[in-house]
């Protein structure tokens, strides 16, 4: 336990040398992130300085092994930098796909030259990586997946298009759920990296609800993909693919926890005592989500949580961020309807708002986390 | 670290088993309900979980108890509140010892607590509602002590308790939290009226009144004017025991019906097939999680003297109780009709279920709470 202490107590005192202030400040939205990669623009130098200070010490990814360009921090040790970083406001150095999704799922399953390739550069932010999984006929029921890989030798020849691919138009590599063969539904899928940069590899945004375009369509004619890019073995890219879901949906909860530190109460201003009494129900059951993100967090990294426990997580995460929104609105009343003034910059309430609705169905619906819930914890007949 | 160390499993090793046979529905709260039991618990029991070392949980070790914690005594309640286990030590052994504990009153009662002889009540409520600040019961100087009067009600226990304390005003006025003092009023009081009605639990929850009840200077508990904070430690401690003990119900009511959807047919299938009472279900494994996890982080949070404890007793105690409450709500309508008959426990766990939640405050009390602790 000393040992810990001292570790605070130099992780302090290394954050408060090194955090830029500008990077202490809070994020005011999803634009704010630093996600890295080839063609990021950095929003100041203090955002890139900040990148680089802590991939240097392996701190954008604490906990992954030093050799793969990581910290090598114990869980209490990777728990204790969060908090100092939490309590001295410091942004996250890195926002990335290839953090929250890829690296768990390449530790797991890549081969020694994949991991030491592609979790170094994640490490550093160098390659910013976007995800290749529903296709317009494979949402829910996301194994009916039908884009092709033909085994031609030395590559496949990848051939189809997905869909919802988060940012694609400004990643640099995607890894995208393959069918290598027909035989079987949730056998026949493999798990393939790929530079976007290959000849044809298109992508298209999609105009959302809230304005904004953060999802595409992504669209592969003759893609040439080198075989040494495939994770795991040939027809078992289920098995990566779920593993690496659960990452996403432990990702995706985080939303339950909103920004703020503050109480939602303490930041919305006067409101009529029904909706403070709602406000309150909402901070009761979001201070408790916390505790149990804690919680989780803490079993995970003691290999004590249920495999499934993600889906629950990000089930009670996303429907908590829904309702977060839908009473930021009630307070705002007819302020936060406006959609393009610069008094409602822009519309952030209502755009915000909007987003939010996406919470409960990427990543997996929220009925699909329940059905893995019922099926998986509670074991419940024909789930 | 949010995770049991292992000293905390071990004591969960032994009391789970331990509970789950001498403290089951059957042998317990069934027979004591049905042979008409003046106190509502057994005796017999208390005496073994002073056997245990359990009585003592939270005393001191240098007098005697095992001097561990809140997560410790959270863990004894999740199980007494699986089994539904009729037992004073939720009042005596987490509330009243943490009221007692560094003051005078403490030496003349541990020692009982420890063997399992002595029970203690507590005397807060006087309205229908949970309203501690709002105490106006009055106690006078008189002679070399004082004398009081007036009521309290949701007295749990306080018709077997050897020892009530009693929280009145020695100065201001409800709605201060200054000037009310904790006073040890020892049973069969002169002047001290005890109507004991059975609560929808089976349990015994007395309504004292106080008619000059006279007691000596040194049944103050702490300082004259000061009693805030002995009777704060006692409701951070009770109401995070509360947490916990709900989080028990929940899940005794929660696994029973789990299993139930696994061995119940209609229209030629199990109804856990169903997808509508899959998805319910789920969803009440999730809150019965979230409200496990709560209820750690308050105890661990009132362990290390962390000021956020306040505020996360009350989010414990209004998440564990609205976690609950869709248990045994949930329990009871996927149970259909055997679920409504006596013979079957799930009606029994809404009934405790219902009682604990209002105990040391109902889930609104303590969602206000949060809302003025955080400021607005």
């Amino acid at each position: 336990m000393a040992d810990l202490e001292t570790f605070r107590a130099e992780t302090r005192a290394w954050l408060e040398a090194n955090c830029p202030p500008e990077m202490r400040t809070p994020m005011r939205s999803e634009k704010d992130a630093c996600w890295g990669g080839r063609h990021f623009q950095f929003q100041s130098p203090a955002q890139k300085q900040w990148l680089d200070v802590m991939a240097s010490r392996g701190w954008t990814v604490p906990d992954w092994p030093k050799e793969y360009g990581g910290g090598g921090l114990s869980p209490a040790e990777t728990k204790i930098l969060k908090e100092e970083m939490t309590a001295l406001g410091c942004r996250s150095p890195l926002t990335s796909f290839g953090i929250s999704m890829l690296g768990p799922a390449l530790l797991k399953y890549g081969t020694e030259e994949q991991k030491k390739h592609y979790l170094t550069q994640i490490a550093r932010g160098e390659i910013r990586w976007c995800q290749g999984y529903s296709e317009p006929g494979a949402g829910s029921d996301l194994a009916g997946l039908q884009t092709k890989a033909e085994d031609k030798g030395d590559h496949y020849l990848v051939n189809g298009q997905k869909v919802w691919t988060s940012y694609a138009d400004q990643a640099d590599w995607i890894f995208c759920l393959v069918r290598t063969s027909s035989e079987s539904k949730h056998g026949g899928i493999s798990f393939l990296l790929f530079d976007m940069e290959s000849p044809g590899v298109s992508t298209k945004p999609i105009l959302l609800i809230s304005g904004n375009s953060p999802f595409c369509e992504t669209f592969f004619d003759d893609v040439k993909v080198p075989k040494d890019q495939l994770v795991g073995e040939e027809n078992k890219g289920w098995d990566v693919a779920k593993y690496l879901l659960g990452h996403e949906r432990e990702m995706i909860s985080g939303m339950g926890l909103g920004g703020e530190k503050q109480a939602l109460g303490a930041t919305v201003g006067e409101v009529d005592p029904l909706l403070r009494a709602e406000i309150a129900a909402f901070d009761v059951d979001a201070i408790a989500f916390a505790a149990m993100s804690e919680r989780f967090i803490d079993q995970l990294k003691a290999g004590e949580a249920h495999p499934a426990m993600p889906s629950m997580m990000k089930y009670a995460g996303t429907e908590l961020n829904k309702r977060r929104y839908e009473l930021i609105m009630a307070a705002g009343g007819s302020d936060a309807l406006e959609w393009d003034s610069e008094r409602s910059k822009g519309g952030k309430a209502a755009r915000d708002w909007l987003r939010t609705k996406a919470n409960s169905i990427e990543g997996g619906t929220s009925e699909i986390q329940l059905g893995i819930v019922a099926k998986h914890i509670l074991r419940l007949p024909g789930a | 670290m949010m995770i049991l160390t292992d000293d905390q499993r071990m004591l969960q090793d032994t009391v789970r088993p331990f509970m789950a046979e001498e403290g089951a529905i059957k042998k317990e709260l069934r027979h004591w309900r049905d042979t008409g039991c003046t106190d509502g618990y057994g005796t017999d029991l208390w005496k073994q979980f002073a056997e245990l070392g359990l009585t003592g949980i939270l005393i001191p070790e240098a007098q005697g108890g095992a001097g561990l914690g809140a997560v410790e005594a959270g863990l004894v309640l999740e199980e007494i509140g699986r089994n539904l286990t009729p037992s004073p030590f939720l009042t005596t052994s987490v509330a009243a010892v943490r009221a007692l504990e560094g003051s005078a009153q403490a030496e003349r009662w541990f020692p009982g607590i420890l063997a399992g002889e002595t029970v203690a009540a507590l005397a807060i409520d006087e309205g229908r509602h949970h309203d501690p600040v709002g105490i106006a019961m009055q106690a006078k100087r008189q002679g070399n002590g004082f004398v009081l009067n007036g009521a309290k009600q949701f007295v749990v226990h306080g018709n077997s308790a050897d020892v009530i304390l009693v929280a009145a005003r020695t100065a201001g006025s409800a709605g201060e939290t200054e000037g009310l003092t904790l006073f040890a009023v020892e049973k069969g009081a002169n002047g001290l009226d005890v109507d004991t009605p059975t609560l929808a639990d089976s349990s015994k929850a007395a309504r004292l009144a106080f008619d000059n009840v006279a007691v000596d200077a040194d049944a103050v508990v702490g300082e004259v004017d000061g009693g805030w904070a002995p009777l704060s430690r006692a409701l951070n401690a009770g109401r995070a025991g509360a947490a916990s003990e709900l989080v028990g119900v929940a899940s005794g009511a929660s696994d029973m019906t789990f299993e139930y959807l696994k061995q119940r047919k209609q229209f030629g299938k199990l109804i856990g097939e169903y997808q509508a009472l899959q998805h319910r279900a789920a969803h009440l494994y999730g809150e019965i999680e979230i409200a496990r996890a709560t209820a750690l982080k308050a105890a661990q949070l009132l362990d290390a003297g962390d000021p956020r404890a306040e505020l996360m007793v009350s989010v414990a105690k209004a998440k564990a109780a609205k976690s609950a409450a869709l248990a045994v709500q949930e329990g009871v309508q996927m149970h259909g009709g055997i679920g409504m008959t006596d013979e079957h426990d799930i009606g029994l766990y809404m009934k405790r279920e219902i009682v604990l939640g209002e105990l040391f405050g109902g889930p609104r009390y303590h969602t206000n709470r949060v809302a003025e602790l955080s400021g607005y």
